[in-house]
């Protein structure tokens, strides 16, 4: 009985390292391709080749040695991170007092957070254009953090409260017994449980941010503000008769890192069940 | 250490619905008092508005001689002990523990001490830093205790705090609070639904139907002069038997035939007024064996002759339940009493009875039986109102 178990597990198992593989070959198969265009000279760089034939790290050397990337990366990182802690910050007090308060206009708040979450982005960037003109704000940091604060938080809202909604309330109720003032028990009781909830936003709003194309492109005009994805597309090379693919693998690589550097970061503080064993289930 | 004084007490959540009406009760310094009712009786509302989690709609609480009506409860100085223990999972159970201390930014070698003192006197030493969901129920609760003792409280609150517990633990942890009661002697309100920590641990019992009080008392009183039809039906376990009868001519006329007054009964009924339809209630020990009295006390009760339907041997006494026929007795409040229990009768099942005999007697299940009560000992309630026509007040 034992071995024919055993078997069907062995089989099992196989059949589905299997089918793992095939699933991230696939969905990996084109980030490799770009990073082994990365590494590939300018000669060799059409040959098809999957593994290249000579390594070389020309192409990242061109990109950090021009200011149009290297400041984009700035910018990115900047721009990024602001956003996300502006948005994480008022995102965690709205979603607590979602899921914790009842207040007048509560729904029309959700309302009004969902529909600018449905809203197309596309049909906002001429009015936003034309805004951030009038008030000076194109063509700045704070011209491409304004709005993605305003798509961000609803997704930050979104998450959260559903992270809140898990917290016991009677937690709270013995913070408040034990001596704590709101805000005491807030910061010492609902965020630390909160905090997965909050990496997680955190994580998904960066992600949105650094990704983001459209109002990169549309909000900026110079290297003062203009992000990675953008730069990326203004590549030409060093000459006009020069292709800059390798230059542009190897920038997309580049900004890959620091998405992945930040989940692996957050990730370690996601931990499943933190609230387990708070009350009694 | 304080005495907590409800005046007159009123709570009204927002959706309208009144869940604690009038309510005035007066805790002694020092006194462990128990909430009981049946669910939904506001209980756990009343508790709310001591501790400040509530706000208090009408009517004045005072703690130590203050009125703290509009205190936060920070600043009510109380702790309390939730069903659910709500300890923090994310701190070990010394830090969850020193907590309370840590908000009352007490130095850190007096929170050390008072921590080791609690986890002392609650056994928990060995468990000071593992987390609250490594823990078992029993050490939770203990957890739950030491969190609220630390730092020495006017009072304790505690809502059902036992209520998670299995049996066997629960009868454990039932001792263990009150010997720290008395130790500590600080003035404790305990919310509960059950019947044992109701009568055992308490110095006097708030019983609560619907919002409103129904009696005070110590348990032995409440036990034995219930002030109404729901106290005398909620005390107890086996519930009073609860038969109609009426009366006619200084004799009660009932299922259980006639039932003569004694003069105790007589005397508490003359200024009370009382219809001709009453209902008669029998605690379950009244009754014996008619085999096992002797002729003498035999004529100071009543003897009938009826089937047993069950006969449960506690080792102890023996439980015996009769059905007898003729109406059940009907009124809201053991309608009420009914529905909370579960078991809403039958209708037209006729009158059930339980008697706890003596472990000796020689009743058959199936069988029919003599078995004998004492007169003296009946309480005659009014079926309109519920109230208890015999009360000694
Ligand atoms: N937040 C609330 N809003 C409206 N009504 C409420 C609220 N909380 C409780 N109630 C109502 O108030 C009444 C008393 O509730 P409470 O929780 O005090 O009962 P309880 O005696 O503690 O019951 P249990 O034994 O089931 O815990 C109930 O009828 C309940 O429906
Ligand atoms: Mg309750």
């Amino acid at each position: 009985m034992a071995g024919i178990g055993g078997a069907v597990t062995t089989g099992r198992k196989a059949r589905w390292t299997v089918l793992n593989v095939l699933v991230v070959v696939y969905a990996l198969f084109p980030v490799l391709w770009i990073v082994s265009l990365s590494f590939k000279t300018k000669e060799t760089l059409g040959d098809g080749n999957f593994i290249p034939r000579e390594w070389t790290f020309d192409n990242y050397k061109t990109i950090f040695s021009t200011t149009e990337f290297v400041r984009a990366l700035v910018n990115s990182i900047g721009i990024a991170l602001i956003a996300t802690a502006v948005a994480v910050v008022f995102g965690t007090m709205a979603a607590y007092a979602i899921a914790r308060l009842d207040f007048p206009g509560k729904r029309l708040l959700i309302g009004v957070s969902l529909l600018i979450a449905m809203f197309p982005q596309i049909s906002l960037v001429s009015p936003l254009f034309e805004i951030e003109r009038g008030l000076g704000l194109f063509d700045t940091w704070p011209g491409l953090i304004l709005p993605y604060i305003t798509f961000a938080l609803p997704l930050a809202i979104y998450t959260l409260s559903a992270f809140f909604r898990e917290i016991p309330w009677e937690l709270e109720k013995a913070a408040k017994m034990d001596g704590a003032t709101p805000g005491q028990a807030f910061r010492r009781v609902i965020a630390p449980l909160a905090a997965p909830g909050v990496f997680t936003t955190a994580i998904l709003v960066f992600i949105f941010c650094w990704n983001d194309f459209l109002f990169a492109i549309s909000l900026t005009s110079t290297e003062a503000s203009r992000t990675v994805p953008v730069a990326l597309s203004f590549f030409t090379g060093s000459s006009q008769f020069e292709d800059p693919t390798g230059s542009i693998a190897a920038a997309a690589v580049v900004i890959t890192i620091p998405i992945i550097l930040f989940v692996l970061f957050f990730q370690r503080r996601i931990v499943a069940g933190l609230t387990s064993g708070a009350v009694k289930g | 250490m304080a005495e907590i004084v409800l005046d007159n007490v009123t709570k009204q959540y927002p959706d309208g619905a009144v869940a604690v009406r009038d309510v005035d009760i007066e805790i002694a310094d020092g006194e462990f008092i128990i909430l009981v009712g049946p669910s939904g009786c506001g209980k756990s509302t009343t508790l709310n508005m001591i501790a400040g989690l509530e706000d208090i709609t009408a009517g004045e609480l005072r703690i130590g001689g203050e009125r703290v009506n509009e205190r936060a409860p920070k600043d009510r100085d109380i702790a309390m002990v939730f069903q659910s223990y709500a300890l923090y999972p994310h701190m070990t159970v010394k830090e969850n523990m020193a907590f309370p201390l840590r908000l009352a930014k007490v130095d850190d070698t007096t929170v050390e001490k008072k921590v080791r003192d609690a986890a002392e006197i609650l056994d928990l030493t060995q468990h000071l830093d593992r987390k609250p969901s490594n823990l078992s129920g029993g050490q939770r609760q203990r957890v739950a205790m030491g969190r609220a003792i630390v730092r020495s409280p006017k009072a304790f609150l505690m809502d059902e705090p036992l209520s998670n517990l299995d049996a066997k633990l629960r009868v454990q942890m039932r001792t263990s609070v009150s010997r720290l009661q008395k130790q500590l002697g600080t003035t404790t309100v305990y919310v509960t639904h059950d019947q044992t920590e109701a009568m055992t641990l308490g110095d006097r019992v708030v019983v609560m139907r619907g919002g409103a009080v129904q009696q005070i008392g110590a348990p032995q009183f409440l036990y034995d002069n219930p002030a109404n039809l729901f106290v005398a039906g909620f005390i107890g376990s086996p519930a009073m038997n609860f038969v109609p009868a009426s009366l006619e001519n200084g004799v009660l006329r009932s299922a259980l035939g006639d039932v003569p007054l004694t003069d105790r009964v007589r005397s508490l009924l003359e200024g009370a007024e009382a219809p001709r339809e009453v209902i008669m209630g029998l605690r379950p020990e009244h009754f014996e064996d008619a085999r096992l009295v002797d002729d003498t006390v035999r004529s100071n009760g009543v003897t009938f002759t009826n089937q047993v339907d069950v006969l449960e041997s506690m080792g102890s006494d023996k439980f015996a339940y009769f059905s007898l026929s003729g109406e059940q007795a009907t009124s809201a409040e053991l309608a009420e009493l009914a529905a909370d229990a579960g078991s809403a009768d039958v209708p037209g099942g006729g009158v059930s009875l339980v008697a706890r005999i003596s472990a000796t007697s020689s009743a058959v299940e199936g069988e029919p039986a003599d078995i004998w009560f004492d007169a003296d000992k009946v309480q005659l309630f009014d079926p309109g109102n519920g109230r208890n026509l015999t009360y000694r007040g």
